[in-house]
C-alpha cells in the first residue's frame, strides 16, 4: 500500500517534470523522420522504419531511465525531501521500491506512446503504397516489450547508484558507461580472448560477467526481416532481466538501510 | 521508565568532511529524558547540534555511539512512527502538490484513507487557516504558509509525540502565536511536545522545561525557573518630577538612575531601600509612574551561558 502510495507519487512528479516531455518530443519526431528518410532509400521501407524507430525506442527509453532514475533518490536527498518520509512508517526498502515501481510506470507510458507513434507511422506508410493496414509488422511490439525489460535493467542500474552517490553526474557516467558497455559485452569477450596482458584480461573478464548482456533484448535485426521471435527466446530473456533487477535492487536496498541522511 | 518519551544515552554523532575526512563531533555524550505530557524546549544556537538529534531521534541517521529511544522503543524502529508526528528544519516539501495532495499523500503513508482521511485533512487545513490554499501548488506557498502546511502534516496520524524543528523560524509574530496556541491545545490533549528553537521568548512562554544546548553538550536542563536565578536582581522604579537635589540624594544611597526626557528611571539593587526611596520621591513632589521588579531573562541567562562555554 505504502509502496503503491510513493509510485503513485512519483509518477505524478515524473510528468509534471518538463524533461519528459522533451524527450518524448524529440523521440516522437525521430520516428515521425524516419518516414521521410525511408522515400529517399530503394527497398522495403517499413524495414528503414522499423530500424530507426525501435532504434529512438531504446536510446530514447534509456534517456528517461537513466536522467530520470538517477534523480529518482539524489533529488530527494537533494532536496531533503526524503527527512519527512522516512520519518514516517515507511521502511526505506519500501520507499526504494516504491520509488521504482513509479518510474517504470512512467517509462512503460512513455515507450507505449512511442511504440504507438511508431505504429501509426508504419500504417501511413502501407496506406502510402496501396497495401492493407493488416500488413503492418506486428512484431514490433515484441521488440518493443523486450526494450522495456532492459529499461528495467537500466533503471535498476541507476538507482542503485543513486542510492550511494551524491553526485548525479558521476551517476550518470557510470550508468551511461554501464548501458554501453552492456550492449558490447559480445565484442568485449571477444577482445578478452584476444588480449595476451594478465593485467587487462581480468578486469574484461570481470565486466563480461558482472554487466548485464543487453544486447539479449535485442531483437530488432530478427523483426525487421520478418524472422521469427519464438516465445520460450522471450520467456527465458524475461526471467534473465528480471533476475538482474532482483539482485540490483537487494543490492540498493542493503547500502540504502545503512545510508546517514544528512 | 513508563512515561519516558524521548530518553538519549550517552548519544555521539560524529560527521566526516571533506576528502580529508576531518571529523566534526555534531554530539557530545548526549543524555536527554523527556517525559509525557511536557512541552519541552529544545533551545540551542546555530549549529549547537539540535537538528542532528533530531535526526537521530527520527532514525534519519544513526549515532556514532550512544543510544535513543522514542516511546521506549529504538529510534530507528518502523513502528513507533505511527505515533510521532515530526516538522523537518525547513519545510523541505514536494512542491508540485497541492495542500490537499500533500496532506494525503502523508495520510496514506500512515495508512489512512476515505472518508477519515477527508476530514482529518478539512479539520487540519481549518486548524491552520489554509483552507483557501486547499488547491494551490506549495511552490506558491509563502514562508509561513509553508510552515503551517508541515504543521498540519505532522499532526494527520493523531500522534502522542510531536517533534518540531524550528516551528516558528520566518513567522511574523502573529504567526507565532498561533503556533504556540496550537501546541498549546496539543498539550491540553495529553501529547508531548519536543520542539527546536532559538527564539527565547516562544520557550519562555509555553516550555514546562527547556534543554540547553551548546556545541553538541546539554549545558542546562530543566524548569525554567530553576534553570534561571529566580532571585529579583534589581528593582526599576520610574518616577516624574523628581528635583536634581533628589537624585543625588538617591544616587548616594546606592541606586542608578537614568535619565529620559520627562521620565526618571531608579535602578535599585536593594530591595530593602526601594520604600525609602518611594518615600522620598513622595517627599519631594513626584509622582511614582511604575515599580517592576527585575529578574533575570532567558536570553540573559543564555547569552551568558554562551560566554561562559566559548
Ligand atoms: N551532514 C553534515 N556533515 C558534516 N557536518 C555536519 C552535518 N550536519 C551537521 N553538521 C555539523 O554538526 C553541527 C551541528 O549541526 P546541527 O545542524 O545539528 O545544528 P543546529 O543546532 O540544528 O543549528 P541551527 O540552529 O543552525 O539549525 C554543526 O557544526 C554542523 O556543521
Ligand atoms: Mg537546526
Amino acid at each position: 500500500m505504502k509502496v503503491l502510495t510513493i509510485a503513485r507519487n512519483t509518477f505524478r512528479e515524473a510528468i509534471r517534470d518538463k524533461i519528459l516531455y522533451n524527450l518524448l518530443f524529440f523521440a516522437l519526431l525521430m520516428i515521425a523522420a524516419s518516414l521521410l528518410l525511408a522515400t529517399l532509400t530503394v527497398g522495403e521501407q517499413s524495414k528503414i522504419i522499423i530500424d530507426i524507430g525501435l532504434a529512438s525506442i531504446n536510446v530514447f527509453g534509456a534517456l528517461i531511465a537513466i536522467f530520470l532514475g538517477i534523480g529518482l533518490i539524489i533529488k530527494e536527498i537533494e532536496k531533503k525531501t526524503i527527512y519527512n518520509i522516512l520519518a514516517k512508517p515507511v521502511p526505506r526498502y519500501q520507499f526504494l521500491i516504491g520509488k521504482y515501481i513509479g518510474l517504470l510506470i512512467t517509462i512503460l507510458v512513455n515507450i507505449v506512446i512511442m511504440g504507438a507513434g511508431l505504429y501509426i507511422i508504419l500504417i501511413l506508410n502501407e496506406l502510402r503504397w496501396g497495401h492493407s493496414i493488416f500488413d503492418v509488422n506486428f512484431d514490433i511490439w515484441k521488440a518493443i516489450y523486450l526494450i522495456f525489460i532492459e529499461l528495467m535493467v537500466i533503471t535498476a542500474i541507476a538507482l542503485m547508484f543513486s542510492t550511494f552517490s551524491s553526485s548525479s553526474t558521476l551517476s550518470a557516467i557510470f550508468t551511461i558507461a554501464a548501458y554501453i558497455i552492456g550492449h558490447l559485452t559480445e565484442e568485449l569477450k571477444l577482445i578478452g580472448d584476444k588480449v595476451q596482458d594478465s593485467l587487462l584480461k581480468g578486469p574484461i573478464t570481470f565486466f563480461y560477467y558482472f554487466l548485464p548482456n543487453l544486447d539479449n533484448f535485442n531483437i530488432k535485426g530478427r523483426v525487421v526481416h520478418r524472422l521469427d521471435v519464438p516465445s520460450s527466446y522471450i520467456a527465458l530473456v524475461t526471467v534473465y532481466g528480471l533476475f538482474y533487477v532482483a539482485v540490483i535492487l537487494l543490492l540498493s536496498g542493503v547500502i540504502f538501510q545503512r545510508r546517514d541522511f544528512k | 521508565m513508563t512515561n519516558s518519551v524521548i530518553k538519549t544515552e550517552n548519544l555521539t554523532k560524529v560527521f566526516k568532511v571533506g576528502f580529508r575526512g576531518k571529523s566534526v563531533a555534531a554530539l557530545k555524550g548526549l543524555n536527554l529524558e523527556v517525559t509525557e505530557g511536557e512541552i519541552f524546549g529544545f533551545l540551542g544556537p546555530n549549529g549547537a547540534g539540535k537538528t542532528t538529534t533530531i535526526k537521530i531521534l527520527m532514525g534519519l541517521i544513526y549515532p556514532t555511539t550512544g543510544k535513543a529511544w522514542i516511546l521506549n522503543k529504538e529510534a530507528a524502529d518502523v513502528e513507533v512512527k505511527n505515533r510521532i508526528g515530526f516538522l523537518p528544519e525547513q519545510p523541505y516539501f514536494y512542491d508540485y502538490l497541492t495542500s490537499r495532495e500533500f496532506l494525503r499523500f502523508y495520510g496514506q503513508l500512515f495508512g489512512l484513507e476515505g472518508d477519515e482521511l477527508r476530514t482529518r485533512m478539512n479539520n487540519l487545513l481549518t486548524l491552520v487557516g489554509l483552507e483557501d490554499a486547499a488547491d494551490l501548488q506549495l511552490r506558491k506557498f509563502s514562508k509561513g504558509m509553508l510552515q503551517r502546511i508541515g504543521i498540519a502534516q505532522a499532526l494527520i496520524n493523531q500522534p502522542d509525540l510531536i517533534v518540531l524543528d524550528e516551528p516558528m523560524s520566518g513567522l511574523d509574530p502573529i504567526g507565532r502565536k498561533e503556533i504556540r496556541d496550537i501546541i498549546l491545545r496539543l498539550k491540553e490533549d495529553g501529547k508531548t511536545v519536543f520542539f527546536s528553537t532559538h527564539i527565547i521568548p516562544d520557550v519562555e512562554m509555553i516550555c514546562d522545561r527547556v534543554g540547553m544546548l551548546m556545541k553538541g553538550e546539554l549545558v542546562n536542563v530543566g524548569r525554567l525557573n530553576e534553570i534561571m536565578d529566580a532571585k529579583v536582581k534589581y528593582v526599576e522604579i520610574v518616577a516624574r518630577n523628581v528635583s536634581k537635589e533628589m537624585l543625588a540624594h538617591m544616587e548616594a544611597i546606592g541606586s542608578s538612575l537614568y535619565e529620559t526626557c520627562d521620565h526618571v528611571s531608579i535602578n535599585v539593587r536593594d530591595e530593602d531601600r526601594v520604600d525609602s526611596i518611594l518615600q522620598l520621591i513622595k517627599d519631594g513632589k513626584g509622582s511614582v509612574v511604575s515599580v517592576i521588579p527585575q529578574r533575570e531573562t532567558l536570553e540573559e541567562h543564555f547569552i551568558k551561558k554562551i560566554g561562559g562555554t566559548s
